[in-house]
Parts: structure tokens; sequence; C-alpha cells
């Protein structure tokens, strides 16, 4: 019974880390319609931005995170500029293929620079671990989603109460009725980027605080975004938060019965059948 | 039956010729490489390119192919020509059971599904030590025989199939082009709703062109595992592999008949230059340069090489 | 006469939204139905409904005397019942011929015979010269019209149009309008969706009318034109005492 709860509480600290990467995805995605299939990149290259603030600037990387989300945001709204904009009108195949490109392109690149070594960002703040009743946590994992907890709930306030919020949910909702309204919908989808991005970057910084980081840490994490997308229904943030905590669940529970080599498996078969049987996700409208 | 057209000529010239010009075994193994790229890129291109339903997932049936006449060979002796068609048979088994859910979901969505099947058949091959596991399979060497389907001499026969196996997947291409699905395919891919309209059974000739492609891609599959004679699941089943093969018709020309040759004339020959001079450690090198071509591709000319054959032509003046 | 397409008791909701409330008529053989309504009424819907494009919630839809209700688009423009789209739904990076080939391939299976049935539609809709012109690179007018094209390479019983007209200046109307007396003469059956009454009155041979989901009107253009529940519905109500 213990390793249940141990097992459950895990995948709920990986859950939300893993809800908000996917928070930012479909923000994108609901805004404009387009999938970032480099997502996964991106979360790469904001731990590579956490690792080298620690490593170069000697930044724990719960202080160097604001740095590194807005280094994100910035990268975002660069990439939207020269990848997305142009390819806007094109057709899904060329709109496909240039994030895709552009993920492999950012592999790449980390690879040939930072090479393919894994890193650890070691002595930071968070260190050690404590017990709840029977279940004990990394203090690590749980500061970590603690941080994802309150960058989604800034996310969510962003989205519900502010007047740019707003208008990014109009623009999301109808296009062309925002347009009407007199909102810059292209404005909106650079701040779309911004802040998908940004989100990306601080579950990315967030997570540097204990995974390791190297070149293809994205392709997993970046897969599961999807599948966390699909499955709490595309566009929708608070699906995305739910789904990523229910991943993060299933993925830890199927380590512990099945193989572990398995985990992700479950998860992605999890996504087949509810695509099978509610092909708009949980909490998607049909 | 119409006359074989210039391309076609050409294409049957230039592949003579090539190994009398280029007779290293390196360069051989190079067109090699080439021709199979060509015919994968070809047998996606027939679902991807000419129906609209861009497969990330297209490793499986590569695997299938492989895995299958593999396995068929070392337990039941069976001749890899025989297993081949085995292999080739439950690929299109599996694409239509893989497309009834799938190809309900549109664009994106559908690319995202292939490419968590891709993953999880991955992951299952890799596991599964009934065939090997994770250790792979070795195939049984055999004497030098068409029958056997090895080639111990020269590689020149297995330049000699993988040309048959181009020419193979350019014939159906060609044939589906042609034909009533041809048209029905693009119809799809351009609007499946208008599509529907005009009568046209959407799932039915998806799952059509979904069958036809994984049959050829496990036809190369079993190609590859009897020209390496070692297979496992890193090989044959990554994603990695997937996105080279869409990446092969996509570079070319999408919906193209010739565009996944002139993508694997490209592709092929820059990958080995890459790994020629950053050798073995440089291996971020290739990835850079594909991921530079395909954004590069994507954003100024979506059509690929062959539309920008295209444009050149719009370009120069018209004869009267 | 007996009805070649009979709606009965076609009821369609979205959500709180009652798209379609219990409507019910008939189409004769070569008749020309003008079906009206205002904005929302929700033509497009029953549209949608009875060619199998969405799923009715309650009522049957009968064709040639087979109830057909819930047999998919596909199957029912092989059954010869056929529609076009409001927002133009062409093939755009297909040539006209190519789309209008897609068409007749439905009929026949050759492309050679299919495309010499496309060309002839193409001389009929007056798009014989943009034959190899890519879609998307027409006019708007000529996309509906290539669309008008498509579904009559079909060689549909029935055709149904969701307002063909609408959009184009008064000499493209003039010459679709000429269009569909000549399928009528053909024999092809048409139901027509308007909401320019100028167009509908003098071509339809009988007129429905809908609002708010619902038929408020089924009789000739002339009677329909009279009845001031249509003339409210149409014009709202500060009309009635002028007419
Ligand atoms: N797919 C849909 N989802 C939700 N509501 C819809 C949908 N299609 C139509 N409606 C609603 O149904 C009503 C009728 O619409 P429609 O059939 O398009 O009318 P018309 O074609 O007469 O203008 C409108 O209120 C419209 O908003
Ligand atoms: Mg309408």
């Amino acid at each position: 019974m213990e390793i249940v709860a141990q097992t459950v509480a895990s995948g709920v600290l990986l859950g939300l880390i893993l809800a908000l990467s996917a928070a930012g995805l479909t923000l994108i995605w609901g805004v404009m319609d387009i999938v970032n299939f480099a997502h996964g990149d991106f979360l790469m290259l904001g731990m590579y931005a956490s690792f080298f603030a620690w490593a170069v600037l000697g930044l724990d990387p719960l202080l160097a995170l604001p740095g590194v989300v807005a280094a994100l945001g910035l990268f975002g709204v660069v990439v939207y500029l020269g990848v997305i904009r142009p390819v806007l009108r094109g057709s899904v195949l060329a709109q496909i293929f240039a994030t895709f490109g552009l993920g492999i392109l950012l592999r790449g690149v980390a690879q040939f620079v930072f090479t393919a070594d894994y890193r650890q960002i070691g002595d930071t703040m968070a260190t050690g671990s404590f017990a709840v009743g029977p279940v004990h946590l990394g203090l690590p994992q749980t500061i970590a989603a603690l941080g994802a907890l309150i960058v989604s709930g800034l996310l969510f306030a962003l989205l519900d109460r502010t007047t740019v919020g707003t208008a990014l949910r109009a623009t999301a909702e109808d296009r062309s009725a925002a347009e009407l309204m007199g909102i810059d919908t292209r404005r909106m989808f650079a701040l779309a980027w911004a802040v998908g991005a940004g989100c990306v970057g601080a579950a990315a910084g967030l997570l540097a605080i204990y995974f390791p980081i190297f070149p293809d840490v994205g392709a997993v994490f970046g897969l599961l975004a999807f599948v966390t997308v699909a499955l709490g229904g595309f566009g929708s943030v608070g699906g995305a938060m739910l789904a990523g905590v229910l991943i993060g669940v299933v993925t830890s529970v199927a380590g512990l019965i099945f193989d572990p080599a398995y985990k992700f498996t479950v998860a992605y078969l999890l996504y087949l059948v509810v695509l099978v049987i509610r092909p708009q996700g949980l909490l998607g409208r049909a | 039956m119409p006359r074989p057209g210039l391309p076609v000529i050409a294409l049957v010239a230039a592949a003579l010729v090539y190994p009398l010009v280029f007779g290293s075994p390196a360069a051989i193994n190079v067109g090699v490489l080439i021709l199979l790229f060509a015919a994968l890129g070809t047998a996606w291109n027939l679902l991807g390119g000419y129906a609209g339903q861009i497969s990330f997932g297209h490793a499986v049936f590569f695997g299938i192919g492989a895995y299958t006449s593999t396995v068929l060979l070392k337990e039941a002796g069976l001749s890899p020509w025989l297993g081949m068609l085995a292999g080739a048979a439950l690929a299109a088994l599996a694409a239509v059971l893989l497309g009834v859910p799938t190809f309900r979901l549109a664009g994106h969505y559908f690319a995202i599904a292939t490419i968590v099947i891709g993953e999880i058949a991955h992951t299952v091959v890799r596991n599964l030590d009934a065939i090997g596991g994770a250790r792979g399979l070795f195939l049984p060497i055999l004497p030098t025989s068409l029958v056997n389907y090895q080639f111990h001499n020269s590689r020149l026969p297995y330049y000699g199939i993988a040309f048959g196996l181009y020419a193979l997947a350019l014939a159906a291409t060609l044939m589906v082009e042609r034909r009533r699905i041809g048209y029905y395919l693009r119809a799809i891919r351009e609007d499946p709703t208008a599509s529907r309209s005009v009568g046209v059974s959407v799932l039915q000739y998806k799952l059509a062109a979904a069958a036809l492609s994984a049959a050829l891609t496990a036809i190369c599959g079993t190609f590859y595992a009897q020209y390496v004679l070692f297979i496992d699941s890193d090989s044959v089943f990554p994603l990695s592999l997937s996105i080279l093969i869409a990446l092969t018709a996509i570079l070319g020309g999408a919906g193209r008949a010739y565009g996944p040759l002139l993508g694997a004339g490209v592709l092929v020959p820059l990958s080995e230059i890459t790994r020629i001079a950053f050798g073995g450690t440089g291996r971020g090198a290739d990835l850079v340069i594909y991921g530079a071509l395909i954004v590069l591709i994507s954003v100024a000319q979506p059509g690929g090489i062959a539309a920008l054959g295209d444009a050149l032509r719009r370009r120069l003046p018209q004869p009267a | 006469m007996t009805a070649l397409l009979e709606i009965e008791g076609l009821t369609k909701h979205f959500g709180g939204v009652l798209a379609n409330d219990n409507v019910s008529f008939g189409v004769a053989e070569g008749e020309i139905l003008g079906l009206l309504g205002p904005n929302g009424a929700g033509k497009t819907t029953l549209f949608n409904c009875i060619t199998g494009f969405l799923p009715p919630d309650r009522g049957r839809v009968r064709f040639a005397g087979v109830d057909v209700t819930g047999r998919s688009a596909s199957r029912l423009a092989r059954d010869g019942l056929v529609r076009t789209f409001q927002i133009v739904r062409v093939f755009p990076d297909l040539s006209a011929l190519e789309n209008v080939v897609i068409g007749a391939l439905l009929r026949h299976g050759r492309v050679s015979a299919a495309r010499r049935r496309a060309l002839e539609v193409l001389e009929d809709v007056g798009l014989a010269a943009r034959s190899n012109v890519r879609a998307r690179d027409l006019t708007t007018a000529e996309r509906k019209r290539l669309e008008v094209a498509r579904a009559l390479a079909t060689d549909p019983r029935a055709l149904l149009l969701d307002e063909a007209m609408s959009g184009l200046n008064p000499r493209e109307v003039a010459e679709a309008v000429a269009l569909v007396r000549r399928l009528r003469e053909g024999g092809v059956t048409i139901v027509l969706v308007e909401h320019v009454l100028e167009v509908v009155m003098p071509l339809a041979d009988r007129v429905v009318v809908l609002q708010e989901g619902r038929a408020i009107a089924d009789a000739t253009p002339a009677a329909v034109s009279r009845d001031p529940a249509v003339i409210e519905a149409y014009l709202g109500p500060q009309f009635i005492e002028r007419a």
C-alpha cells in the first residue's frame, strides 16, 4: 500500500510539470491551430539555459527561473516571426514540417555544441527529502512541482483575469470575430508564442533542478506533452492540467505494475484508447 | 499502355550508368541507399503526398517487413522472398487496423497519433525477447544466391534489387496517379468533406493507400535485413527512420511521382558527406543540416525540389 | 405525383439551439424548390441532415421512395442526391478540369471517360476556357460555378444548392438562373437555398420558408409572397401594414 501511495505521489509531482509544459503547447495550439512539433526541444533548450546559468554564473536554478522563462519567451517570438509566420498560409504539410525541422535543428545544434553528455545541476538550494506519513518526497521534486503549480496558476490568472488574456482567448475562440472586435490577431499569435514558450521555459527550469540534461531529453517529454494535450482536449488549458497529472500518475504506476520499460507505452496506449472513444479529449468540446 | 516517358528512360539510363562510373563498394553502397530511400519515400508519398495523411510512423511497416522475413527465415527456414510477401501482407493488415481509428483524425492530430504508434511498436519490439529483444537478430549467413537473397562477393546484386524496389514503388505510384484512386486520393488531401459530397468513400480510399504504402515499405524492410544481415528495434523501428522516410518525400516534393527520388538523391549523399566530414563524433552535424533543410524548404518552397523546377520553368519565357 | 425527396419531422439541435424543428416537406421529381429563410433559420443544417453530413436527432429522409436516413454522404451521392456548400469547397490545388473529373468519376470508372464528361460539364457551365487554371486561382464566382459543375458531373437526380448565387453580380446571377433552368429541363430536381427573394421567386415552382428552424410556409412563390407570416419573418413586423 505504501509503495502505491509513494508511486502515485511521485507521479503527481512529475505530472504537474508535464501539465505546465503541455499548457504552453496547447495555448499556441488553441490560439492559432499550429502544433509546435519542436516543443520538446524548447524544453531541452530551457534546461540547458538553466544548466549554464548554474555552471557558468553560479545561479541556483530557482533564481535563474525568471531569466529562463524570459529567454524562452523571447525565443518563442523569434521562432514565430522567423518560421511560423511564413508558413501560416501554407499547407498543413508545410506547417508540420516547419516546426518538426526546427526541432531536429535544435537537437542537432545541442548535440554539436553541448555534446551528447549527460549533465546534472549539483548542490541546489533544494536538496534532501521529507516524509508525509509513510510517503517520502524528494525536496527538489516537490519544489519543482510546487513551482509548476504556481506558474500554472499565474497562467490561469493571465488568461482569465487580464484584458490581454481575454483577447488571447477570444482569438482562440473565433479568429475573425476577434478581428472584428479590433483585436490584432497577429500580435496575439506572437503573444501566444511568447507565453507558450515561456511556460515551457518554466517547466524546463523546474525540471532541471533534479533531472539530467542531454540533447534528446525533449524527445520523450515532447511526445508526452502532445499526448497530454490530446488527452486533455486540444486548446484546453484546464484539460492539459488534468491530463498532465493523469499521465504522470499513469506512467509511474505503470512502471510499478509492468516492466519500467513500458511505463511510457502505457501512457501512449491510454492516449490511443481515449482517441478512439473520445476523440475530442477529456475536457475538449465535440 | 502509355509508352514510357522521358523521365523513366532517363532514370533507367542513370541507374545503369551509375555503377559503371562509380565502381567502388562505398559508392555502390551510396547508390543502394539512394534507391532504398527513394523507394521508401515513394511508398510514403502514396499516403502522405497524394492522400495528404502525414505519417511519422512508417518505420513500423519497415520494421514489420524486416522482422517478419527474418523470423520466418530463422525459425522456419522460409525463403526471404516469401518472407517478404508475408511481411508486406502483415504490414498492409497493420495499416488497415491502425488506419480505422486514426484516419478520423485530421492534419496535426493524425501525425501525432502516428508518432505515438511508432513509439509503442519500437518499445514493444525492443522488449520482446522472443524475437531477440534489445539484442536484435542476426540473419543466418547462407551461400550467395538469388534464391537466398544474399550476395557476399559484390554489392551489385543488391544494387539491382534496390533498383527493382524503387521501380516497383514508382510503377505503383504512376498507376495510382492515372486511375480513379489517384484522383480520389488527391481530392481527399484537398478537402475530405467536398470529396464525400461527390461520392468518394474517404475512409476506404485512405485505407487502400495506407495498405499499399505499408506493403511497399515492408518490402524495403526485408531488403534492409538481407542487406545488413542484422536487425534490431533501434535500426528498423526508430522515429528517426520514420522522419527520414517522410523527409525524403517532402524534400523532393510531396505528391509528385519523382519527388522522393530527388529527395533521396540529395539526402543520402548529404548524410554520407557529413558523416565523413565530422566522423562518428559529429552525430549532431547531420541533424543540423537536415533540420535546417526542412525548415528552409517548408518556409521558402513547400513544394519541395520538384516544385523548384516548376518555379524556374515558369520564369523562363514560354514558347508561343 | 410522388415525391422524389421527402423530409418528415426532421429535427436537429446544437446544444441549446434548435436548428431544425420538426420540418416536413416533399420535392417532386423535376421540380425546382426554393428553400428560403433569414440567416440562421436552419437551411444549411437541413441540407447537412438531408445529405448525410450530419445525423438528424429525429425524423426521416426518403429518397426515391427509399428511407435513406443515416446513410453516409458518399453513399447518398451515389444514390443521386448531391449538394453544394454555402462556403465554397473546391479542391484548391487541382485544376478546374481535375475538380470536375473527380465528380465525373462517380459514374465513369475510367479516367478518359470521366474527362470527356467533365469537359462537357465545364462547357455547360461556361468554364471551358478555364479548364487548366488551378481552382485557387479562379474568381469567387468561378469557384462557385466550378463547385456546381463538379456536383453536376456526378449526374445527380437531385441537386441541393446552398446559396450558389449569393455574392454574384447581376450578370452572373442571370447566368446561374439560366443554368438552373437548363438543368431542370435535363430532368434534374433542384432544391435552391437562397436568401435573396428576387432570385428564387421567379425561378422556383414552390417555396418552403424556414424560420428559427420551423417550416412556416410551403406554397407557390406567389402565395408565399402574400403570406403575412413570411413577410414578417423576412422583413420584420414594420412591413406588414404596408404589404
Ligand atoms: N455546427 C454547428 N454547431 C453549433 N451550432 C450550429 C452549427 N451549425 C449551425 N448552427 C446553428 O444553427 C442555427 C442554424 O444555422 P444554419 O443552418 O447555418 O442557418 P442558415 O443556413 O439558414 O443560415 C444557427 O443558430 C447556427 O448558429
Ligand atoms: Mg446557410
